[in-house]
């Protein structure tokens, strides 16, 4: 007998719906996004059961439309997520985040030599693979891959 | 950018370079000009270089510039706690080019976005030292008479040598093939041969030199440093291998030279400096022309 499917979510009426993220990633997702910051209406869901990643977690947020540079932001950490734009209940578009050809900020370059890691300086990466994301630092030109990248 | 500074060799463009390398020709004809009166040039060096320095501090000094700065940290108000961002605007005023040399990597970057004036690296740590890079191109091109099908060997530690990766870097705009020649443990970092595969250039690796040192246009001699290896046994191994000496340079081309960064310990035995093919020295003298013509060109002033 077929279980019934259920959302574990309620639906929202109108803003975007942030899919994929694997759970580890939700907190960073948050952070990266500023969400704490913002009083839209909002709800997260962590830990589902996903084929794909194992555990996920979904973002559903009310009245929030983000522009492309803005949410790619997000592809370092959930560089399989999917977007769905929801007006009047229904999907109105689907998309993936793509990793960007520029990072600032976000993530900590790897080199304990480098200037980022001693004055107060934001990072900023030039995105030299994207399969692998591996960031090439523009400060001291050292590489950071994806096995080292620490998130700020 | 607020102002065209020197920070990475790859912050020039090839026509760039040749220019550079063009104006030092002339500075090497006529050394003495009074381009930088009136100018006050800031050489700040948070560890010491005194080579480095004094190569700088001899360019502008023939230039008729002034110098104000500092030799190395402790004598500033960085060991008081001041941040980089506080030395530059404070220094930033006081002149009309920074030369810095500082041993964190990207800090010459960071300077070059804060202050007004033009920033020449003169080595972050282990990142980049673009001056050095354009006086071996300098020294290259006069021995050769061209940057062009040049036989390029580099030896000795090609894993850590920052003078060797820009040389690389620097060369592999021209049709070079490159033989490197160093032991197991400190051999060329896979991101440069795969860049070499990019380009479509040639490049050899060898543990040993003796038998393909007669194919070398130019020999650029590095340092085997014993800190380098984990095992003080390979070491001991591979120290006598990577010294070059006169015997050895017998059948060389005629044209060859040999270059090094300086300074150099035992790498090149003492009998090679009285070879003609021997280079080192020239190409110290030839790193204050081409400085002459890095400042000049930064400055706007030829």
């Amino acid at each position: 007998m077929k279980e019934p499917k259920q959302l574990s979510v309620s639906a929202i009426e109108s803003g975007t719906v942030i899919d994929h993220i694997p759970a580890s990633s939700l907190f960073k997702v948050i952070q990266i996004l500023g969400l704490d910051k913002i009083d839209n209406q909002m709800t997260f869901g962590t830990n589902l059961e996903s084929k794909k990643l194992g555990r996920k977690a979904i973002i559903k947020l009310a009245g929030i439309f983000f522009e492309d540079d803005d949410i790619n932001r997000i592809a370092l950490v959930a560089p399989e997520a999917k977007l769905n734009i929801i007006k009047g209940y229904e999907v109105v578009e689907k998309s993936i985040v793509k990793v960007p050809d520029q990072i600032i900020g976000i993530a900590k370059c790897v080199n304990p030599k480098c200037i980022t890691n001693f004055e107060s300086v934001t990072t900023k990466f030039k995105v030299v693979s994207k399969k692998n994301v591996a960031l090439k630092c523009h400060y001291c030109e050292k590489i950071t891959d994806q096995e080292h990248m620490v998130i700020l | 950018m607020k102002n065209k500074s020197l920070v990475s060799i790859d912050d020039l463009s090839t026509d760039e370079m040749v220019s550079i390398l063009d104006l030092a020709e002339k500075f090497e004809k006529e050394p003495i000009q009074p381009i930088l009166e009136g100018k006050v040039i800031a050489t700040l060096f948070f560890e010491p270089s005194t080579r480095t320095r004094l190569s700088f501090e001899s360019a502008i000094s023939r230039l008729g510039g002034k110098i104000v700065g500092f030799t190395d940290a402790s004598s500033s108000s960085v060991t008081k706690g001041e941040t980089l961002n506080d030395t530059i605007r404070t220094v930033n005023s006081y002149c009309d080019l920074i030369v810095m040399r500082h041993p964190i990597e990207g800090s010459a970057r960071l300077a070059s976005e804060i202050a007004d004036v033009p920033i020449v690296n003169a080595g972050d740590g282990a990142n980049q030292h673009p001056t050095q890079t354009l006086l071996d191109l300098y020294s290259i091109r006069k021995t050769q008479g061209s940057l062009d099908n040049l036989n390029i060997f580099l030896v000795g530690d090609l894993k850590y040598g920052r003078t060797v990766h820009s040389l690389l870097m620097a060369m592999s705009r021209w049709n070079t093939i490159f033989n490197f020649i160093s032991p197991e443990e400190l051999r060329m970092p896979l991101e440069y041969k795969l860049y070499l595969d990019k380009l479509g250039l040639k490049y050899y690796e060898h543990s040993d030199f003796t038998d393909i040192i007669n194919e070398a246009d130019i020999i650029y001699m590095t340092r085997v440093q014993k800190e380098r290896f984990s095992d003080p046994m390979e070491y001991e191994k591979v120290k006598n291998v990577y010294v070059l000496r006169n015997n050895m340079l017998r059948n060389t081309k005629e044209k060859m030279r040999v270059l090094h960064p300086l300074p150099r310990v035992n790498e090149i035995h003492i009998d090679v400096d009285m070879n003609t093919k021997s280079y080192y020295f020239q190409q110290a003298l030839n790193g204050v022309y081409t400085r002459q013509a890095i400042l000049t060109r930064l400055l706007n002033l030829k």
